[in-house]
């Protein structure tokens, strides 16, 4: 397939249909994010980068029975890994016999929040979820250091890209409030069902693009001013390592939300909102500037 | 009256599912872009909210069906917007749609230039 927009509306394709699967294996989160970042964001960049490009591929200069190989030879590794695994859902597999009898048992009390995805990545595996946030920040960064930080260029067309579409200037004005509403929801409501900061970045993010994309980068600008995006980024970063500093200078280890209250279980609540607000703002601003750092270069001739 | 509201659900279940139908094979057979897209648009915008209405006359009084009803209206909104989005890109893109069969020969001839 030489089309590029094709595969990249197969891609988006298949990400819903993986999010479909793992809706399957009750994994409501991971449907969520793939949902949300697969087929949502993903496309929309994609897409934006393939307007900088070009649309065909270029005939490959190699022989395509070597990819085939290569292909069959790892598909057939992974196939023959899979043997070794345990089965799908086995009770005694080694992943449910080390700490997830304790996250489920424990979680209520310790942590206190009905959405146990939640307690572990915000708080049990808050290291990890640290590591995350910072490597998003640092894709971004290295993504607005290759294309140049937007704000730099100011000869930037003022209509938008796909012209003046009464229509869907309608319905969008219409929905904008609404999608944006319900990223806050899936933010601060990820205690309690599935969300949480990453997918209410991204919403909060595809929003805002799809008012860049309908009405304009310049009116789009005007909400949100391109040069605070970097810094907004780092200051979800600094929220994040900020209340790990805190529950250090209170005497706890890092990123022990409980010494954030008096009441543990209360302190774990404040922690793991102000935590996930922190993935929020900088998953936001990530995804915001990097579409704007796509849309705002002039495609090669 | 249970039971009035069970077929009336069932009804709309099956007119959803025969709009699927039609539209999958408008979509298969019609000879071009526009046309084609209209079959899309009727599943998306005729086919999917009759799914989801008849499925809220099958449910219980619940918070379930506030949620599909919710659906429902964004689905109203957008894939007819949608449809009409993309049936415009089409066009200022400079595709034209075909309008008289017999010069089904050149339609085809421009549309894959």
């Amino acid at each position: 397939m030489r089309d590029l927009f094709g595969v990249v509306m197969l891609f988006g394709v298949y990400s819903l249909l993986t999010a479909i699967l793992f809706m399957d294996l009750d994994a409501v989160d991971v449907a969520f994010t793939e949902a949300a970042v697969g087929a949502g964001v993903t496309t929309v960049l994609l897409l934006s980068s393939l307007r900088l490009t070009r649309r065909w591929e270029a005939p490959p200069r190699h022989n395509p029975l070597v990819s085939l190989l290569v292909v069959g030879v790892t598909g057939a590794a992974l196939v023959y890994a899979t043997l070794d695994a345990p089965l799908l859902g086995d009770p005694s597999a080694p992943v449910h016999k080390h700490v997830a009898p304790h996250y489920l048992q424990l979680a209520a009390e310790e942590v206190g929040m009905p959405n146990i995805v939640t307690a572990v990545l915000a708080s049990y595996r808050g290291y990890d979820t640290f590591g995350e946030t910072l490597v998003i920040f640092t894709a971004g960064l290295a993504v607005l250091l290759l294309l140049g930080f937007p704000e730099a260029r100011k000869s930037r067309v003022a209509s938008s890209a796909i012209g003046d579409q009464v229509v869907l200037k309608v319905v969008v004005k219409l929905l904008i409030p609404l999608i944006l509403l319900y990223a806050l929801y899936v933010q601060f409501h990820g205690d309690f069902g599935a969300g949480g900061g990453f997918q209410a970045g991204v919403i909060f993010a595809t929003g805002l693009i799809l008012y860049d994309m309908v009405f304009g980068g310049a009116v789009a600008r005007g909400v949100i001013p391109a040069s605070w995006l970097p810094r907004l980024a780092a200051l979800g970063v600094l929220i994040y390592g900020g209340v790990g500093l805190i529950s250090m200078l209170a005497g706890k280890p890092f990123l022990d939300y409980s010494a954030l209250s008096t009441d543990p279980v209360r302190g774990q609540h404040l922690g793991v909102l102000l935590v996930e607000l922190g993935v929020g703002i900088t998953v936001f601003s990530i995804v915001l500037s990097i579409f704007h750092a796509l849309s705002g270069r002039k495609p090669q001739s | 009256m249970s039971l009035l509201i069970e077929w009336a659900g069932a009804l709309f279940l099956l007119a959803g599912g025969f709009l699927c139908i039609t539209g999958g094979v408008g979509l298969l057979r019609m000879p071009d872009f526009f046309s084609r897209v209209h079959a899309a648009g009727v599943t998306e915008t005729l086919a999917a909210p009759l799914l989801l209405f008849g499925l809220m006359l099958q449910m219980e009084w619940s918070l379930e069906l506030v949620k599909v009803l919710m659906i429902l209206v964004f689905v109203l909104a957008t894939n007819p917007t949608a449809t009409q989005a993309m049936a415009r890109a089409t066009l200022t893109g400079g595709q034209k749609p075909l309008v008289d069969c017999t010069r089904e020969k050149e339609g085809e001839s421009s549309s894959n230039s």
